[in-house]
């Protein structure tokens, strides 16, 4: 059951981030972007997490993607307003796209045989579990995190900020 | 037993379902009907007694208008737009505890859907999604006013979803879980929690009516200026929907504030309630009263609605950003102080 149902999501994960990439309406790939957000979110179930699940759910879907949607709509990019582009970034777009591919598939034949990853305690997912480790054992790091989050929201004000300066 | 619990439930999701529809339906007339009276009017009185049946000659009506498809919209998303709007309004009671378990048959019965131990966050989530239905069917109708309506909804979720989860942190510093059912438990008899934190929930009610749309915060729909809003558009049963989904969410609001507020089901002498009545009859007591709340918040809306006039622009933003979230984050902060040194 949970095994099939992992295909069938895994299956359209990759579909739906494919048509992210090939439809030609910003739009519409921020629409498919939010239901491969979506299918993650199934993911981070079956896997148990549940607070990752709903925070994925909440934080990706519904508030930065919200985001994505509302520049886009402002923008009103459409298939004519998409500038064609020059030789160069083609090619070197192909070349770094070729490196991530090599970068990948070494990395995946170094590995063993994959495995399947079986939890240590299925419980590890839940709020009271993940609180415990975030705040005990992993206490600096998140500490950190926070900190380098919180830079950037400064620094997106201080640019925000400049540029009505200027006008 | 399996099959049971399967029928169980399915029973539970259809009645619920039903239920919120029915008082969707009947907060139209509400509404009219109230804001007849603050206006002393008469308000709807042709269709049935009172007007009783206005709501079902609405929807009929709605049902049989032309449906009109503007030719230069993207058809689809078009159709999505208010299909989305009424599917987020109505999955967000899933996780509300209606009453105690009933005992029915000899069968213990829980009048919950399901109990997620991150039903807050789940209910959050529901929320934070139902700004999609405006935004998709404010773009997908190719009408500058409706794309207006669809960025103001935008802007104004995402601005006022962060004091509303300010204050359920300093809620949850209360109750120490996330799960609906033992928060409901928590505030047994009178033990609400508005009691132990009136700041953090007039911060949610205020981000309520925000996220719900519903004056003075209705600024997506501001008729004024905007024509229409997101709606401008639409027409016949997908209008109804729209027009339908404000009224559901505001009927799961009301039920959400009550069960992290207001006690849920839980009233003063309610054992002895329950001792005289039984396990079959005393809970339904419960859910009598939690639907009373329900319905003096859901009254609350309908009489702020047609007291307090809609705010500018700058002024929404204003409240956001710079009064409700320091109110939220001070609330925070004392509600720490207050569990570390004195209650301990």
């Amino acid at each position: 059951m949970s095994i099939s149902l992992f295909y069938i999501i895994a299956f359209l994960s990759i579909i739906f981030s494919l048509l992210v990439i090939f439809s030609k309406n910003p739009i519409h790939s921020v629409l498919y972007l939010i239901v491969t957000f979506f299918t993650f979110t199934i993911h981070y179930i079956l896997l148990n997490a549940q607070f990752l699940a709903i925070v994925n759910f909440i934080v990706y879907m519904g508030a930065i993607m919200v985001l994505f949607l509302f520049v886009l709509m402002l923008l009103n990019l459409n298939e004519d307003s998409e500038k064609s582009k020059s030789i160069l970034i083609k090619v070197a777009g192909i070349i770094a796209g070729m490196c991530l591919v090599i970068t990948l598939v070494a990395s995946l034949k170094t590995l063993d045989a994959s495995e399947p990853v079986i939890l240590k305690t299925a419980n590890l997912g839940l709020v009271k579990n993940l609180g415990k480790v975030l705040f005990k054992e992993f206490l600096f790091p998140f500490e950190v995190s926070s900190l380098l989050l919180f830079s950037a929201m400064v620094g997106a004000v201080l640019l925000a900020k400049k540029e009505i300066k200027s006008a | 037993m399996e099959l049971a619990f399967v029928i169980e439930k399915f029973v539970l999701i259809t009645v619920i379902f039903s239920l919120s529809l029915v008082v969707a339906m009947y907060s139209t007339l509400a509404e009219r009907k109230i804001a007849a009276f603050l206006q002393d009017r008469v308000g709807p009185n042709r269709a049935g007694w009172g007007g009783m049946f206005q709501p079902i000659a609405d929807g009929a009506k709605l049902f049989f208008k032309e449906e009109i498809i503007p030719t230069d919209s993207s058809r689809f998303l078009f159709i999505v737009g208010p299909s989305l709007a009424i599917l987020t309004a109505c999955i967000g009671s899933a996780v509300i505890p209606w009453g105690q378990p009933m005992l029915i048959a000899g069968r213990e019965i829980n009048l919950q859907v399901t109990d997620i131990n991150v039903g807050i966050l789940y209910v959050f989530g529901i929320v934070s999604l139902g700004v999609y239905g405006i935004m998709i069917g404010g773009w997908a109708s190719n009408n500058k006013f409706s794309l207006m309506g669809a960025i103001r909804a935008a802007s104004q979720n995402i601005s006022y979803e962060i004091p509303m989860g300010l204050s359920l942190i300093a809620l949850l510093l209360v109750t120490n879980t996330l799960s609906l059912k033992e928060i409901t438990e928590q505030q047994h008899g009178w033990h609400w929690n508005v009691l132990y934190q009136p700041l953090g929930f007039i911060l949610f009610l205020v981000c309520s009516f925000a996220e719900t749309n519903r004056t003075p915060f209705d600024l997506p729909e501001c008729e004024t200026e905007l024509v229409g809003g997101y709606h401008t558009e639409y027409s016949s049963m997908k209008m109804g929907f729209y027009l339908f989904a404000e009224y559901i969410n505001m009927f799961i609001s009301s039920a959400v504030m009550t069960v992290l507020y207001f006690g849920g089901y839980n009233y003063p002498g309610m054992d002895l309630v329950n001792n005289i009545l039984g396990p079959t009859w005393g809970p339904l007591i419960g859910v009598a009263v939690m639907f009373i709340k329900i319905f003096m918040f859901i009254f609350f809306f309908m009489w702020v609605r047609w007291t307090v006039p809609r705010f500018r622009y700058d002024q929404l933003m204003n409240l956001g950003w710079k009064i409700l979230i320091p109110l939220a984050i001070a609330n925070i902060v004392i509600t720490g102080v207050w569990l570390t040194y004195v209650v301990k």
